[in-house]
């Protein structure tokens, strides 16, 4: 095997069996930062010898078995012998590897402590990437543009808080669980939000590696718990943003809007996928949560040949759902958005204005406005809309889209 | 494990006559189901007195240690399997006082 062979293999590897090693050496040592350690050892042996020595049979088993010993090494070496409990899991540590449905259940339960409420979102996120995605801490500042070192302390706290508290590792109760799946999707589409919609100025507006990676973890969770209707809806919600993630940048580095979107160029897999998740969830038959509202939405538009075939009466209908469940204001401004298509601009805006008081620091509030004002034929009102949006959107492709925009304005 | 439950209170005044029934409650429930291990509510924290004998002669000062808007008020030392059963209590025992609880183990 040539080294750029075994380096794509150990790269897709590691994507497969990281949170799994991960997941099973901290059940057998119930300590997160000895299962780390130790799987980023395996791996980095693995990278060192796989090139010449060639792929093991079973490079699962391989990588777990090298990090057991790789654990068992350090606690030997920080003498923890003497300690009666670790001694015990010395001893059965060399046993062979268990079968892999309840090493599927440990990485449920890695997931569930990774993102467990009493730890800052933040750090859910960042502990996250690194125990579940097995990013590094670098590509993980990368990730979320903060500091290396920040990074590195959020995850060293948020492990020691793991084991000062004595979080537990496991899934949680059957009264706990609707809450803390939805505390697990929180963390995964925030994830996929920032790569989706970078915040930073001066960074790329759409990084590939978060939503790809936010894919994948839930598609972990979906593979785990393909019963829950949530998890299901998240990741067609993700699958159905991701599709039409090559027609959301021009070539000249703008957003394009949906409504003016090539969806030729949309990708075909995604969208089946996508719709096939979201035609399951509607044959379940069970009053539907947030995300697979949003996938709804979201498939109603990716169904359209054209925008100008958009169901849009089918959207307001998925608002009027989604508005009752989720209060939030920017769910009501997309309400409103979908209010201007179906009954026109003039009885959206009344609806968008009294959004105001919550709204007024968020660029879409006033970018939704100037929309409107300028179909109702109101340019000067429409053009300083423009200009506050422009003044606090996120990143450069956002504000080249507004800026054309208002200057498309008599 | 064990874990302490601090309440914490910015109100002044101690526990009224429903929430100390209430308080009670929990109280009981602590005990009957294997949970507790100490409990007290605090007076006002005007009333404290501050030592400090690190140096030659102890220094005595009026007062609490530091002064803060929000102050403990009273607290539980649980014994509890993980954080998901004391936090699962906490939430049982600031419903009871009234008040804010905090979830620290102990060492």
């Amino acid at each position: 095997m040539s080294g750029a062979d075994a380096g794509e293999a150990i790269s897709q590897i590691h994507h497969e069996e990281w949170a799994r090693v991960v997941a099973s050496l901290t059940r057998r040592f119930s300590d997160l930062d000895i299962a780390e350690d130790a799987t980023a050892e395996a791996f980095a042996t693995a990278v060192e010898r796989w090139p010449v020595e060639g792929l093991p049979t079973n490079p699962g088993a391989w990588l777990t078995t090298t990090a057991n010993r790789k654990a068992i090494d350090r606690l030997r070496r920080e003498h923890k012998r003497d300690d009666k409990h670790k001694e015990a899991q010395i001893f059965y540590a060399d046993d062979p590897p268990e079968p892999v449905g309840a090493i599927d259940d440990d990485r449920l339960r890695l997931i569930f402590t990774c993102c467990h409420p009493a730890l800052a979102l933040e750090s859910r996120v960042a502990l996250t990437l690194r125990l579940v995605g097995g990013l590094t801490v670098a590509e993980i500042a990368r990730a979320l543009l903060a500091q290396e070192s920040a990074v590195g302390q959020r995850i060293t706290r948020a492990k020691a808080k793991i084991k000062a508290n004595n979080i537990p590792y496991r899934v949680p109760s059957a009264d706990d669980l609707a809450a803390r799946v939805s505390g697990v999707l929180a963390v995964l589409f925030l994830v996929f939000n920032e790569g989706y919609l970078a915040t930073g100025s001066g960074t790329d507006p759409l990084r590939q590696e978060l939503t790809a990676e936010a894919i994948r973890l839930t598609r972990l969770i979906h593979g785990l718990m393909p019963h829950d209707g949530e998890v299901a809806g998240l990741l067609a919600l993700m699958l159905l943003i991701e599709a039409r993630s090559s027609a959301r940048l021009s070539a000249a580095g703008e957003l394009v809007s949906l409504g003016e979107q090539d969806r030729g160029s949309w990708d075909p897999a995604l969208v089946a996928e996508g719709h096939r998740l979201v035609r399951q969830r509607l044959a379940a038959k069970v009053t539907p949560g947030r995300y697979q509202i949003l996938a709804a939405i979201n498939a109603v538009h990716t169904s359209a040949r054209d925008a100008r075939d958009t169901d849009w009466s089918q959207v307001l209908a998925l608002y009027d759902q989604l508005v009752r469940i989720d209060r939030s204001p920017i769910v009501a401004l997309n309400r409103a958005i979908a209010l201007a298509e179906v009954d026109g601009p003039g009885v959206a805006l009344p609806v968008v204005d009294r959004l105001e008081h919550e709204l007024a620091g968020y660029h879409a509030y006033h970018a939704t406005r100037a929309d409107l004002l300028r179909r109702l034929g109101h340019d000067s009102q429409a053009r300083a809309a423009y200009d506050r949006a422009i003044e606090l959107a996120g990143n450069a492709a956002e504000r080249a889209t507004l800026t054309r925009r208002r200057d498309q304005l008599r | 494990m064990q874990y302490l439950l601090s309440v914490i209170t910015a109100a002044p005044g101690l526990a009224t006559d429903s929430e100390m029934a209430a308080i009670d409650v929990f109280n009981e429930r602590l005990q009957s189901e294997g949970y507790w291990v100490f409990a007290g509510g605090l007076a006002e924290p005007s009333n404290a007195t501050v030592i400090d004998n690190r140096g030659e002669a102890p220094i005595v000062s009026d007062g609490p240690f530091v002064e803060s808007k929000e102050h403990l008020a009273g607290f539980w030392v649980i014994d509890a399997a993980d954080l998901d059963v004391a936090l699962e209590l906490a939430t049982a025992g600031s419903r009871a006082c009234n008040r804010k609880v905090e979830v620290r183990p102990f060492q």
